[in-house]
């Protein structure tokens, strides 16, 4: 069954091509049946080789498949190779499977648009680039699908065109990842130039043993990858391009901006976490970036008034989770995190994409309200999602990954109560803020009518990812509760344990309960304030100050404000100074000494073939004469 | 030899001088004539069968030239109702 491997990618890929050749030319249904079905005969792979893989797992743990060596240049040879683990197994079989429910979906929802083979061809080339990137054996070809799935996350956010926000918001999308990308570029040259290799595995197994622990290159190295972890994540202080992300259509904010791109961030610290083991300081700055982004996308999220915006900032506060688990080293709890989240979040997108749909393009929350009847999927989905987001606990998936995390961040050796507490204040945040936009979407007076009712198409991928929104986190479950952790022990021979720290405070059944009110507080704020005294929250909004830190948060704490003068405007001042400088002088001057020749030269071509004749006798002449005197 | 120079120079006087269209083709008609001439004479002065040989090829490919130049003329006269070659002088740049 592992000989199949390589058709994960390459599947997709072919119907990218035939898609973006022939696609427009051919019926919607045809579309709708290439686009869809090459990912569901993906998943369908997936689920085979998982299958073979837990009944009979290959020696060492690991499978790999070499298809053909890519470039050889002296000793730089990298293949294209696939490489398996328990690892990249989980992440292809979730990101297979959702992306396979979200083209289902998306083959209603964007029915009426003429775009629609375009958009089929950009997503199907996602699933091909996620997949490159998370099956990739060494990092130069995992970076061809980091690269790939920017590029569709560029395209997708700029789908719609015509408007010129839409390709505003692509561009500062791909110039902030951008960022990261470099980093992370210059990180495989260092890796490379003192490794030798960019095999990724024989490139954790030659930095553990020449590098000793706390290493100053390690600490370079592994802080270059974290920057463009940072950036393709969304996580502080290159968090400023999701939001606006959520200019593409409702689907790709579902699969790319949520479920899967952004955590490609996680996976590849996870995948490179031997290199983040030899550096401890960089280890830390990434518990710290996660602890300090969750909080502040937290804020964000409380006060935006866009139902996509709220939800953008949830993702960056919960990826802000995956760091911060990542940052303690616990490893296994990230990807069960990632897990949950990419079930969670892209239902919950699903269903902000069936309301905005179901009310004429309407985005604003302050303008729903009442919904709970007309839309009763979209009601479900969201309480369903919205809990397992926010940790309801013992019932949702939510609750069983984010607690793991939050027991990791104080009991393993790298944690700490400071990063702790952080994770405690976002999982109020979050309860506040998730129930803050469906106390205001669903309660309420009513005050648009419903346009539109949704097919089948758009009601069972929710109904699917309400089931998997719930019993995903039953996968794992921790000690107070019966001590299952089968997804960890999957994780273990991919991803080491977090080591303990001795002589706990707390014990995780504290830590779980302390959570749970901490989430009960959230739902309590939230019902208080949007729902029962409404009156509460526009009075704290319009205070001085209370107007002063909404409008701070609202703007995603000045970032957007800081960068613009920071970086945008003395770019544009500098170009707009330099537009005459000596290099432009000197082609302007070429091109007008072009001119002048042409000028003159053109008055020889007078069309009188008198002076043509002329000019070729008195050419012969000269010839002659040279030919005869010399 | 010297009459074949003369007759040349004529025609390049012609050539040069002419604005009717048939003018012009009757010069290059003395020009290729002047030019076969010197070969007979040549071919005669060292008594070799060349120069007649030569004459041979320039008189068929005078007969096509004028052919050509014929055809080229009429369309011309078509075209502007008049056989001044300045007349024909659009295309300059």
């Amino acid at each position: 069954m592992f000989e199949l491997l390589f058709l994960v990618p390459i599947i997709p890929f072919a119907s990218f091509i035939w898609l973006a050749t022939v696609g427009s030319r051919t019926s919607r249904n045809a579309v709708a049946a290439v686009g869809v079905g090459s990912i569901a005969a993906c998943t369908a792979i997936s689920l085979l080789i998982t299958a073979s893989y837990l009944a009979a797992p290959p020696a060492g743990g690991a499978y790999i498949q070499v298809l053909w060596r890519w470039i050889a240049v002296d000793s730089f040879m990298p293949q294209i190779s696939f490489y398996l683990d328990t690892l990249s197994l989980i992440m292809m079989l979730v990101v297979s499977f959702v992306s396979f429910i979200i083209h289902l979906y998306s083959a209603e929802f964007m029915l009426e648009d003429e775009g629609y083979s375009r958009f089929f061809a950009y997503m199907n080339l996602f699933v091909a680039s996620m997949m490159t990137l998370l099956l990739a054996n060494n990092l130069l070809f995992l970076y061809l699908g980091w690269e790939g799935v920017g590029l569709c996350s560029y395209l997708l956010i700029g789908f719609w065109y015509q408007d010129n926000a839409n390709g505003t918001a692509a561009q500062k999308a791909f110039i902030v990842t951008r960022v990261g990308d470099t980093a992370f570029a210059i990180g495989l040259f260092l890796l490379f130039s003192h490794l030798g290799t960019l095999d990724i595995q024989e490139l954790m197994h030659r930095a553990a043993q020449q590098w000793p622990i706390g290493s100053s290159l390690a600490v370079v190295a592994s802080a270059l990858l974290l920057g463009g972890a940072v950036g393709k994540s969304a996580q502080l202080p290159l968090q400023t391009w999701l939001p606006d992300a959520m200019a593409g259509p409702t689907p790709t904010s579902a699969l790319i901006h949520a479920a899967t791109m952004v955590t490609a961030g996680v996976y590849l610290i996870a995948r490179t976490h031997v290199l983040f083991s030899l550096a401890p300081p960089t280890q830390l700055a990434v518990a710290v970036v996660g602890a300090a982004t969750l909080l502040l996308a937290g804020c964000s999220a409380v006060v935006q008034s866009d139902i996509k915006r709220v939800l953008a900032y949830s993702t960056i506060s919960q990826i802000g989770y995956m760091f911060l688990a990542l940052g303690v080293g616990a490893w296994s709890a990230a990807i069960f995190h990632f897990m949950t989240h990419a079930f969670f979040k892209a239902l919950l997108f699903l269903v902000a994409g069936m309301v905005i749909q179901a009310l004429h393009e309407e985005h604003d929350i302050f303008r729903m309200g009442g919904l709970r009847k007309d839309l009763p999927y979209a009601f479900w989905g969201f309480v369903i999602g919205g809990s397992a987001l926010a940790g309801l606990p013992l019932i949702t998936a939510g609750f069983y990954s984010k607690d793991l995390i939050l027991w990791q961040t104080w009991s393993s050796s790298q944690g700490s109560p400071v990063l702790w507490i952080a994770g405690m204040v976002g999982v109020l945040l979050t309860s506040l803020y998730i129930y803050r936009l469906i106390f205001l979407v669903f309660y309420g007076e009513k005050q648009m009518e419903v346009s539109h009712r949704p097919g089948w198409r758009i009601k069972l991928p929710i109904v699917v990812l309400c089931v998997l929104a719930i019993v995903g986190g039953f996968v794992n479950i921790p000690k107070a509760l019966g001590n299952v952790p089968a997804f960890t022990n999957l994780l273990h021979s991919a991803l080491p344990q977090a080591a303990e720290r001795q002589g706990t405070a707390i014990t995780e059944t504290l830590s779980e309960g302390i959570a749970a009110i901490s989430f009960a507080l959230g739902l309590a704020l939230a019902y208080l304030l949007f729902l029962k005294k409404q009156s509460l929250a526009e009075s704290m909004a319009s205070a001085a100050l209370g107007r002063a830190i909404h409008r701070f948060w609202f703007a995603d704490w000045g970032m957007d404000w800081l960068y613009d003068h920071l970086f945008v405007r003395p770019v544009l001042w500098f170009a707009n100074v330099d537009r005459n400088d000596f290099i432009d002088s000197f082609y302007i001057g070429l091109a007008r000494l072009n001119e002048l020749t042409w000028r003159a030269l053109r008055t020889t071509e007078n069309g009188r073939i008198g002076w043509y004749a002329a000019g070729i006798t008195a050419g012969t002449v000269v010839f002659l004469a040279i030919v005869l005197w010399t | 030899m010297t009459l074949a120079a003369v007759l040349f120079a004529l025609g390049v006087a012609g050539l040069l001088v002419r604005r009717n269209l048939l003018f012009i083709l009757m010069s290059i008609e003395v020009m290729l004539n002047a030019a076969g001439l010197a070969f007979v004479a040549v071919g005669a002065r060292w008594a070799q069968a060349d120069g007649q040989v030569m004459f041979i090829f320039i008189l068929a490919m005078a007969a096509s030239e004028v052919s050509v130049g014929l055809a080229l003329v009429l369309q011309l006269y078509h075209q502007f109702e008049s056989l001044d070659a300045d007349a024909a002088s659009q295309m300059k740049g």
